[in-house]
């Protein structure tokens, strides 16, 4: 994951002499990725393993020795030389050391002198760097250059004096990510990051300027808003909830309270990055309207009452006894607590949380997975793919960081061009300066204009049924055994033309799709893409995205989905309605619903969520949110991922599963009472999901007997944070599910990659420590990669059936997909809600004018008996015909795909 | 008892050696007692070295290692930024706090609170803050019946003056913008550059 990532391929080692010791190493790195592999401590600011190296700071000097007779030598800057074969430098000859001192204290000349108010203190790389060349006082007496901040939005802080213009930011925000708005301007030491003017930084990774710059410059400011140090938080390995990717994230807590939300290195999947619904998506958890207690109606049409946890227990485990009860998991829930529901209520008691047509979308994603011949794609891998075909989901909004590996994507003739011009790939502008635009094929066929279509050679709009027929053009063009699709124009055919060519030429093909979509036929076509280019004797990587975080996870349980369950409430046979981390309103349109749920004499909700479900519940029991619980999901490539609770919660919350647990035991089942029991248990229930008991070591597992503590070493306070309530310090909280312990003691050095719970090294505080803990900088981490891939694929089979072609009918609904308001549980942030756009329904200019409509106008939308207002967007780039609607949006009802809209405009 | 003294029982001692000087070590022996004697009774009329405490206070140097304080800059604002280096500097880990923000761009701690009962008044905390905000005061009458009157929260932290270090405000030095002291207006400070000028 390392720019460009030229370990694909080997390189005979060379030899290279540091401090007068030789050492083997590979001759595509330059010297100061080597030199940290090698764990020298050289200082450096404008080298990130991910953008390369641009010779920006001066910091990482070394000396370099012509030869075995040379005894003076020359200082070179580290990361800009390349490891050929006998180089000799030295790290700690005076002229290096000198010059790194005397950079630093010009860096510092300007710098403000607020380490105590900045919100990087005590995790700085600039600190770090300082102390580690010596540098202590001031001698410069002159004046600080200063410069006025911008306000950039709700999600990153900005304080441009800290800079020291080592351009990680622009080079992250423009280079890899390709946002427009941030940019340097200026000249000489008047050099400024910013926006042109103070507003919302518009890109959707915005918040990784946190972690790219080596300086305060740019902080987290929900994290600045209730700010603890580095050292204060108490950490746990953890993975983002808010899309199906599964990014490894490290939350950190304090005084009970989510602090914020850090990256955790994956080398196969985030790498280093995140995308800012993962990072800022974290606010539900401190939410006001939390459920933390558990509550009982005792008579209908009462207000439902407190009662206490073994009541509460008890009442469940009573109507449990009357039988008649249905158990309704959840695709936000983890593995556990949904087996722990099945195992609770019985197999055919127990239905997924989603509806029929969602659960046939997952159950298909799962298929051809499975099926092969496509190689499931990582992120690493994505960012190698020589031609990428988007087929029908907007990834920059369901799975964003996915989009970001594409970007990295269209890179790879890029390249080739430098390996041909013997340009190494870590010398980043001059790969892209040989390049200028060239760029990979990448062919984004969605319904609307998606993030991508910068970069994309073709771009194709059209409804889901077009975008269908399109893949069966190319796949009869791959193979032409397959029929053609019925009606295309001759664009559309040219275009198929394109991408076949494309995906026959590239190494490594890459198709993505998803469950976006909401199209069965779709998914299907792309099975048949992948097993036509499989015939055709080529290895495609192929990434699907369900549409939540265990989506895939939920499949593999298996279970009917939620009509069935509906159905059977229907018919009167269910007394008590059991629903786990679910908001069936989100699920099940609201009208249908709500008549449903009066035939219940019980309804049931576990959840963290103050959700209309839970506000409709009779019995409340409080769940933990993602950080105060542990369990595993699994991701869109089948990856299961362990993620460990940072914190215990006040109040009643417990996890899911226990209260689940709690119950079977006031029942006489015995589910066990530690999450382990749970795990080997859904492992055993089916052999696919077997593996999952590997996804991260056991509770028994210990380092020289010890835990792996959850809070840093210097972690300050213990005996004044709960004084106001107690004198005597209270015994740490126990924690019988995971081998990490709520306390300081404990093993420090050598957690396993999957319990890793803060990356900190001796001298390096900040999060650039990382490369401490990774077997080579950009690549898995010692030990690993955590999480195991559940899904081995097939060697691939037939082709699905050619589906039927129906064109879409007029005002037919077509899903749009926000990355901040789609998804249910960022929403529920201040930060994120304050992004979330108002309802709006998007039309293309040809259907907006027939409709009589214009662009700005307040609508009012009807679909199956629900309405609602929107602002009407008409875009040229959206496919003619049908009505856009974005799914999940706060304000958009609950209602199937394909429904057909009605739109009148609203007049004030 | 070890093997070899079961083995081989008692250790052979060499008796004493007599003395040579015996009546005379007695004689000196006396005549020091009755010097000791005299030299106690002289006391009778020497100052006195304890005071009458409590109604009578001893002098204690101001850097006296005693109850622990907050002080306020020379405007009268709070000078904790909430920084939190006393917290981590602190060897018991008897600190707590809370970071906020002011309306104008100060930090400030929410809450701060001492557990006294643990506190050992090494000074850690006073040598680590960077603002002069947290000192250590010569007061050490803080005994208590009850340990839970030892926790100190802000309220009972905060003093109205500057303590040790009056003068001293970590805002006209630090490069922080807060109301009144715009960028530029810190110690040693331009005022902000144009950032769309090329002049040198």
């Amino acid at each position: 994951m390392s720019a460009g990532d030229a370990r694909s391929a080997t390189a005979p080692l060379v030899t290279i002499e540091i401090d007068g010791r030789r050492y083997r190493v590979d001759p595509r790195r330059n010297l100061l990725e080597v030199a940290l592999e090698l764990g020298f401590d050289l200082p450096y600011f404008c080298w990130h393993p991910a953008l390369g190296s641009v010779g920006a700071c001066r910091q990482c000097a070394v000396t370099q020795f012509k030869d075995e007779n040379d005894t003076q030598g020359r200082v070179v800057m580290a990361c800009m030389t390349p490891c050929a074969d006998k180089t000799r430098i030295a790290i700690a000859h005076p002229d290096a050391l000198e010059m790194r001192a005397s950079v630093i204290e010009m860096l510092m000349t300007n710098h403000p002198h607020d380490c105590p108010v900045c919100e990087e203190g005590g995790a700085c790389h600039l600190q770090d760097m300082t102390v580690m060349t010596g540098h202590a006082y001031r001698r410069y007496r002159f004046h600080k250059r200063t410069h006025v901040n911008q306000d950039l939005g709700p999600f990153v802080s900005h304080e441009m004096n800290r800079c020291i213009a080592c351009y990680r930011c622009v080079r992250f925000y423009r280079e890899y990510a390709g946002g427009d708005d941030l940019n340097v301007f200026g000249a000489h030491h008047y050099v400024y990051f910013g926006r042109a003017s103070d507003g919302v930084l518009e890109s959707p990774f915005s918040g990784n300027l946190v972690e790219v710059c080596p300086t305060g410059v740019f902080t987290d400011k929900t994290y600045g808003e209730s700010y603890t140090r580095k050292w204060d938080l108490q950490q746990a390995p953890s993975i983002c909830h808010h899309c199906a990717v599964g990014c490894n994230i490290m939350p950190g807590e304090r005084y009970g309270r989510l602090k914020r939300i850090e990256n955790r290195y994956h080398g196969a999947l985030n790498g280093y990055f995140l995308c800012d619904r993962g990072r800022y998506g974290y606010q539900h958890v401190n939410a006001q309207g939390r459920v933390r207690h558990a509550a009982l109606r005792r008579d209908r049409g009462a207000a439902r009452q407190p009662v206490d946890a073994d009541t509460a227990i008890a009442t469940l485990a009573g109507w449990l006894a009357e039988g008649r009860v249905l158990g309704i998991g959840s695709p936000r829930a983890s593995l556990e607590a949904n087996y722990a529901l099945r195992a609770l209520v019985g197999a055919d008691r127990f239905h997924r949380g989603i509806d029929a047509e969602t659960a046939r979308l997952d159950d298909l994603v799962l298929e051809t997975l499975a099926r092969g011949p496509a190689q499931i794609a990582t992120i690493a891998d994505i960012e190698q793919a020589d031609a990428v075909l988007v087929l029908g989901e907007d990834v920059l909004a369901t799975g964003a960081r996915i989009a970001l590996a594409i970007r990295q994507a269209v890179r790879q003739s890029a390249y080739a061009m430098a390996d041909a011009a013997h340009v190494p790939r870590w010398q980043d502008h001059s790969a892209r300066l040989l390049a200028q635009e060239v760029k990979s094929p990448l062919f984004v066929c969605t319904p609307a204009a998606t993030g991508l279509d910068g970069i994309a050679t073709r771009t194709y709009r059209g409804a889901p049924q077009d975008l269908v027929r399109l893949a069966q053009e190319i796949v009869h063009l791959l193979d032409y055994t397959q029929p053609r699709a019925p009606g295309l124009d001759g664009d559309t055919i040219h275009l198929a033309h394109t991408i076949a060519e494309a995906l026959k030429g590239a190494q490594r093909p890459l198709i993505v799709s998803g469950t976006g979509c909401g199209s069965a036929a779709l998914l299907q076509v792309v099975a048949n893409l992948c097993t036509a280019l499989g015939r055709s004797g080529r290895k495609p990587w192929l990434a699907l995205l369900p549409s939540e975080c265990n989506s895939l996870g939920t499949a593999l349980l298996g279970g009917p989905g939620l009509d069935a369950a509906l159905a059977r409430i229907e018919v009167g046979e269910i007394d008590t309605l059991i629903v786990l981390e679910n908001d069936l309103f989100r699920r099940v349109p609201a009208p249908r619903l709500q008549a449903l749920l009066m035939r219940l004499s019980h309804l049931v909700v576990i959840d963290a969520l103050a959700t209309p479900t839970a506000e409709a519940a009779d019995l409340l029991l409080p769940a933990g949110a993602f950080a105060e619980t542990d369990g595993t999901l699994v991701n869109y490539e089948g990856r299961a991922q362990r993620y460990f609770q940072v914190y215990v919660p006040e109040g009643d919350i417990r996890e899911s599963w226990r209260w689940l647990q709690q119950v079977a035991r006031a029942r006489g089942q015995d589910l066990g009472d530690a999450l382990d029991a749970l795990i080997a248990g859904c492992a055993g229930s089916d052999p696919r999901l077997a593996r999952i008991v590997d996804a991260a070591p056991s509770a028994r597992f210990r380092i020289h007997g010890s835990r792996i503590p959850r809070q840093p070493h210097r972690y300050s306070g213990r005996t004044a944070m709960h004084a106001q309530r107690d004198i005597h310090e209270p015994r740490p909280p126990q924690d019988p599910d995971t081998p990490l312990a709520f306390s300081m003691e404990g093993a420090r050095t050598g957690a396993p990659p999957a319990e890793i719970p803060i990356f900190w090294y001796p001298r390096w505080n900040s999060v650039q420590s990382v490369h401490k803990f990774q077997q080579e900088i950009g690549g898995p981490l010692r030990g690993g990669d955590p999480g195991v891939r559940l899904i081995e694929p097939g060697p691939g089979g037939h082709y699905h059936d050619r589906p039927g072609y129906r064109a879409p009918a007029e005002l037919e609904t077509v899903w749009l997909y926000e990355l901040f308001g789609s998804e249910e549980l960022s929403v529920r942030g201040d930060a994120i809600a304050s992004r979330v756009a108002a309802p709006y329904l998007v039309l293309h200019p040809a259907t907006a004018a027939r409709l009589g409509l214009t662009a700005g106008a307040t609508v009012q939308v009807e679909a199956a008996g629900q309405r609602w207002q929107a602002v009407l967007r008409v875009s040229p780039t959206f496919a003619a015909n049908v009505a856009g609607v974005p799914r999940g949006l706060p304000g958009v009802p609950t209602f199937a795909t394909g429904t057909v809209l009605s739109v009148r405009e609203v007049r004030p | 008892m070890s093997r070899h003294l079961k083995e081989h029982g008692t250790p052979a001692v060499p008796p004493p050696p007599v003395s040579p000087g015996g009546l005379r070590l007695i004689v000196e022996g006396f005549f020091t007692q009755l010097l000791s004697l005299w030299r106690v009774f002289l006391h009778l009329f020497a100052r006195r070295a304890t005071i009458e405490y409590p109604e009578q206070k001893p002098y204690l140097p101001p850097r006296y290692r005693g109850r622990i304080v907050l002080t306020r800059d020379p405007d009268g604002q709070e000078r904790c930024v909430a920084c939190n280096l006393c917290a981590v500097a602190c060897p018991v880990g008897c600190i707590a706090l809370q970071k906020a923000e002011t309306p104008d761009g100060r930090w400030y701690p929410e809450w701060f609170r001492i557990n006294f009962s643990r506190c050992i008044y090494c000074g850690m905390c006073e040598e680590a803050c960077p603002t002069y905000a947290i000192q250590l005061t010569p007061d050490y009458e803080m005994a208590e019946y009850d340990r839970r009157n030892m926790v100190y929260e802000k309220e009972h932290l905060l003093i109205a003056g500057q303590g040790k270090y009056p003068g001293y405000s970590f805002y006209r030095v630090a490069g922080l913008a807060i109301a009144g002291k715009p960028k530029g207006a810190a110690q040693h400070e331009e005022p902000p550059v144009d950032p769309r000028s090329l002049l040198p």
